[in-house]
């Protein structure tokens, strides 16, 4: 019977049977239909990847006013564009670390301020130009020059100078930095040929796949390129659907209008596993849901404030009734053990005793107002609402605002003083802290001020050693834990899911869902 | 008059009086506090729970009844507003007709044909947003439609021979709009007025959108549907409730009007 | 006809006024609101160099007073120009967005339409006798529930458990056949004919028992006239002023007023297109917009104005 098994297992993996007919010899020959799905997922997985066919995605995030400019890139569609059509100097490896893509190689000078990207020789892009270092010293020109309005802009403010040598591009930097291969592996840094001064949105890159057909906020259409200089990329056709409704995005993938979902709502990601013919897959990842506070405004100028809202609230709850289980509990950090040097800090636990304590030594008496809205993360009018239960049993009285979706980010965030907030998390600590910690960060969005801080976090990104920059990475930790305006609840894990037709799901790649967004080009039609 | 009322009419003046009762004495009746939360996440419902519980584990019951109070409230006061300019305007610009008529139809146009989303945006942006701002804001918009059907109507009937009569035993305007025009437009209007509270009641849950409406914890109807849509699909039947309530809220209203519209219907005619 | 020429002419003019007007309270009222096209474009991780870049190329630093006639200007030789955000021509993408939205309204129109009529009139032939309570009972219902609720209802039954028709309209190809776009929009449609089912149906059984106990259908009723016939014939032109004037703001709004239907079943229409807009502020699309949302209102707003005139025999010849 095993030679059955075998025999069916590699037929179905092939495509020679269809899914319908495996499952149902299989149930002939005594063997349980959870477990035939299992074994046949296997069996496909072992039969390897599979070339051409449509492999239709859909994503949350587009609208019909994003444009094609890298630059530009502001949500998941246009990231998830990017990557069809466009490659970084070098990409974040899938198990961590750094890979190359148009850079074959890198290497630093030994204080890390100098560094040299060596380009992968005889690549072209896809208009049939030759990618010359030339045009990767334009591309970072245009993210980083005077006149520039891209969103990698901050992490190419200590670029002192760029210039080609030869097959190779020389980046200097005014002080070490021990991370800039993770910099230059942004989303929105996509090599294009002049650095897309010409034309910022012609999609011409060295990536896998070409656009054929694009729809802005609708539709993108991607074909296979030719003349890709890697193995990336199995579908001959990818068709990218933005749908934007939690639930029509669900439905699509039941119904089998798609292939492959990304944010499936927590509250129904069980369900939605239960279905027939579809697979949800998580992945924990930087990402949290938090709280933010203002240091520099009363009453949270109060440090004594700060804990007794830090203890005020029930992460755990938070974990259960927010994300349904689908992520893990904060700890008054941006950093998770997702983060390469991570180091685990004392876990801060629900007690309204302290929270009691810290708010009596204080001194404040009054309300507290809290704003939130829809889109600050999704379910935020409900965590702030399960947040003002859990400080009352603190005597700690907590008023909640409801703000317009419309202009939040503009608005509310990064100006009001205390208010719901979503952080995507970056590559590295040395990135999350710069973005958002360092007081003189754009988005130091909890006005946080402290020297010490700023101090390590310098030194860090010249010490080359790695015991030692955990360490001084712990000890800023410690620090946002005690002293930073961060209440952070909870990190999410990403919630994808794909159905049948198609195979090759990579467990626990780094980054963003949907395997860094590679999984449209790493899976593959299997049925 | 209540002796030989209908059967139908009992039933929509029951359960509209059901709730209003119930969004008047909510905390008296409520089983527990508006945002206490109580158990799980959508547990089926109980003897503790009789409705189960909501999408954080709040009682669902308790939430219902709170929220009836919001959206009863702000509709009903929206409803009449709207409804009673919307009515005086359009009569007024039927009667008066002319220059009058014009400028004032033609200012319903413009107000119609502003998009909402940006009326609402900017009404939102350069006032303080209270719920009678809301209210008012949101009953002034709609009186724009009362008014088109309002004016529609009195036009056909200011023609009919009992209104020229009227006119020519030298009644004054307000005589002939509310004793010879109003009880004829009278059907068409109370029909209106039905569904116009229907439409204000799912409208004060699209306001959360715009941070306006209700705040947190506080709920209306139609933002307890939206908090628990998502368990819908799957069988979970919490965001049916609030619909069957304003389901059976908006019939038992309009059950009422057409009993009202019934017993106007003798009144009509021209009488001199 | 003359006076049906006057009248056309004369609303017409005052049309392009009211458009004129709506013009300026749009690029107002999007001035005034706060956020600006840059920070929307950039979203929260945007620099503040970033920012002022932006706003310099877009050119919003000018005044608005300049901004809004270099706009009337760019209209009137008919160049709507680029939208701010994704710098597509602006008349390319917001034809093919009407074009779906017309599409869309007009084929849940044609099905709701009469259909409501065709419910009001029995209403009233069966007057508080069991079809009419049922009709008004569902009807009701059918309102009272949020568009979204019964837009997922219909997604999972019909979509996903039955698979009668595709769950989301993402098949939708505007170059397709006819058949193929009935199929993938055939739920929106279902959902949009029970949201606007009800005021039309209401009103048809409204303002026909309005004049049913006029003298003239007595005097039909004496003739021994059928029911139906009397109905049809009589009561029904008489009472078609308000019933022509809810059948256009339900017209209207399944023009303008369909973004929650668009974005749960992801049709390209013109209501998200808005949406995207206004939230980014992107001031030149949100005019082209509001210019064609105005123009549909006073459009059918005159058609119900003049049907109203024409169908009433006293109007049409005033004394």
């Amino acid at each position: 019977m095993k030679d059955q098994i075998d025999y069916l297992k590699v037929r179905a993996a092939l495509g020679k049977i269809t899914r319908r007919e495996f499952m149902g010899r299989m149930g002939a020959l005594g063997v349980s239909a959870a477990l035939a799905n299992t074994m046949l997922a296997d069996a496909v997985r072992a039969a390897g990847p599979q070339k051409g066919g449509t492999l239709r995605v859909a994503i949350q995030g587009g609208s019909s006013s994003d444009s094609l400019d890298p630059a530009l890139a502001a949500n998941s569609v246009a990231t998830q564009v990017n990557r069809f059509w466009g490659e970084a100097l070098v990409e974040l490896a899938p198990g961590g670390g750094i890979q190359g893509k148009v850079a074959e190689s890198f290497e630093s000078s030994p204080d890390a301020t100098v560094w040299t990207f060596k380009l992968r020789p005889g690549i072209t892009f896809s208009n049939g130009q030759n990618v010359t270092a030339e045009d990767v010293v334009a591309t970072i020109e245009r993210h980083s020059g005077e006149e520039t309005k891209s969103g990698a802009l901050g992490l190419l403010r200590n670029i002192k100078d760029v210039r080609a040598d030869g097959d190779s591009v020389v980046i200097e930097l005014d002080g070490p930095n021990a991370d800039l291969p993770y910099y230059m592996a942004d989303y929105h840094l996509m090599i294009q040929p002049n650095g897309g001064k010409d034309d910022p949105t012609a999609a011409i890159g060295t990536g896998p796949y070409i656009l054929k057909d694009v729809e802005m906020g609708v539709r993108f259409v991607a074909e296979k390129n030719p003349n890709y200089w890697g193995d990336l990329g199995n579908a001959e056709t990818i068709e990218l659907l933005v749908i934007n409704d939690n639930t029509a995005r669900v439905a699509a993938l039941q119904s089998g209008q798609v292939d492959m979902i990304d944010r499936v709502p927590p509250r129904t990601a069980g369900l939605v596993a239960r279905a027939p013919g579809v697979n949800v897959h998580t992945t924990s990842g930087p990402g949290h849901y938090v709280f933010i506070m203002h240091c520099n405004t009363a009453p949270f100028d109060n440090n004594d404030v700060r804990l007794a809202l830090k203890h005020g609230i029930n992460r755990q709850e938070m974990v259960d009734k927010i994300l349904f289980g689908y992520g893990s509990v904060g700890n008054d950090t941006p950093i998770n053990a997702s983060y390469p040097l991570y180091t685990e800090l004392e876990q801060r636990t629900y007690d309204p005793d302290k929270a009691k304590f810290h708010l009596d030594k204080s001194g404040f008496d009054g309300s507290i107002l809290l704003r939130t809205s829809d889109n600050s993360f999704p379910g935020a009018p409900d965590a702030a609402a399960l947040f003002q239960q859990s400080l009352s049993s603190a005597g700690i009285d907590l008023e909640i605002k409801r703000e317009p979706n419309d202009g939040y980010w503009s608005e509310v965030w990064n100006a009001q003083p205390f208010c719901t907030s979503y952080w995507g998390g970056r590559p590295t600590q040395d990135q999350m802290f710069t973005t958002a910690y360092l007081s003189t960060a754009d988005w130091n969005d909890t006005r946080f001020n402290n020297e010490q801080f700023d101090q390590l976090l310098v030194a860090a990104r010249a010490e080359l050693d790695e015991g030692k920059r955990k360490q001084m990475y712990a000890d800023m930790g410690t620090i946002l834990h005690n002293e930073g305006g961060l209440i952070c609840p909870m990190f999410n894990d990403f919630i994808d899911a794909t159905s049948d037709r198609i195979a090759g799901w990579e467990q626990g790649e780094k980054g963003f869902g949907l395997m860094n967004f590679y999984a449209p080009m790493k899976m593959w039609v299997a049925a | 008059m209540i002796k030989n009322m209908p059967i139908a009419a009992m039933i929509g003046l029951f359960f509209t009086a059901l709730y209003f009762l119930m969004a008047i004495f909510a905390p008296l009746i409520a089983p527990y506090g508006m945002a206490e939360v109580v158990g799980g996440v959508w547990e089926p419902p109980s003897a503790e729970h009789l409705m189960g519980t909501d999408n954080i584990g709040r009682d669902l019951l308790t939430r219902m009844i709170y929220g009836g109070r919001t959206t009863i409230f702000i509709a009903t006061a929206a409803t009449i507003l709207s409804f009673t300019t919307g009515t005086v305007f359009g009569l007024l610009a039927a009667v008066m007709g002319g220059w009058v008529d014009q400028v004032m139809s033609r200012f319903v146009d413009l107000l119609m044909s502003i998009p909402s989303l940006i009326f609402a945006l900017v009404v939102l942006s350069v006032m303080p947003v209270t719920i009678p701002v809301l209210i008012v804001v949101m009953g002034l918009l709609d009186s724009t439609r009362v008014f088109r059907l309002a004016r529609a109507v009195a036009v056909d009937i200011n023609v009919m021979d009992f209104v020229e009569a009227a006119k020519l035993r030298g009644e004054g305007r307000v005589w002939i709009i509310f004793r010879e025009i109003l009880p004829n437009a009278l059907s068409p209007l109370v029909a209106e007025m039905g569904l116009r509270f229907i439409f204000m009641v799912l409208f004060v849950s699209t306001l959360s959108f715009l941070g306006l409406g209700v705040q947190p914890p506080a709920a209306d109807w139609g933002g307890i549907v939206k908090e628990n849509s998502d368990g819908i699909v799957y069988g979970i039947g919490a965001a049916l409730w609030p619909a069957v309530a304003i389901a059976t809220l908006a019939i038992s209203v309009n059950l009422v009007a057409d009993w009202v519209l019934n017993r106007t219907t003798s009144l009509k005619g021209g009488r001199g | 006809m003359p006076l049906l020429v006057k009248l056309l002419v004369q609303r017409i003019a005052l049309g392009l006024l009211l458009l004129f007007l709506v013009s300026i309270l749009i690029f107002v009222g999007t001035i005034i609101l706060p956020g600006d096209v840059a920070q929307s474009i950039l979203g929260q991780s945007a620099t503040p160099e970033a920012l002022a870049n932006l706003r310099a190329e877009l050119g919003v630093n000018d005044p608005p007073v300049a901004r809004y006639f270099a706009w009337l200007g760019g209209v009137l030789t008919g160049d709507l120009g680029t939208a701010l955000t994704s710098g597509l021509d602006i008349a390319e993408s917001l034809g093919s967005r009407l074009s779906n939205t017309l599409f869309l309204a007009f084929w849940a129109a044609i099905i709701a339409v009469p259909l409501a009529i065709f419910l009001g009139l029995l209403a009233v032939r069966y007057r508080e006798r069991w079809p009419d309570k049922l009709i008004s009972a569902v009807t009701l219902a059918s309102i009272s529930v949020p568009e979204f609720l019964i837009g997922y209802v219909l997604m999972f039954f019909i979509g996903v458990k039955l698979r009668l028709f595709p769950s989301t309209a993402v098949s939708f190809r505007p170059d397709a056949s006819l058949g193929d776009k009935l199929e993938a929009i055939a739920l929106p449609i279902a959902v949009l004919t029970l949201v606007v089912l009800a005021h039309m149906m209401r009103m048809t059984r409204a303002a026909i028992l309005n004049v049913m106990q006029s003298a003239y259908i007595e005097t039909a009723e004496l003739k021994g006239l059928s029911m139906f016939t009397i109905i049809w014939k009589h009561a029904f032109p008489n009472s078609i002023a308000p019933i022509v004037n809810v059948v256009m703001l339900n017209l209207a709004y399944l023009v303008v007023g369909v973004v929650v239907v668009e974005v749960v079943f992801v049709y390209p229409g013109m209501g998200q297109y808005l949406v995207d807009h206004v939230s980014k502020r992107d001031v030149p699309v949100v005019q082209a917009c509001g210019m064609v949302f105005a123009a549909v209102y006073i459009g059918l707003n005159m058609v119900a104005d003049i049907v109203s005139i024409l169908s009433n025999p006293r109007l049409r010849h005033p004394k």
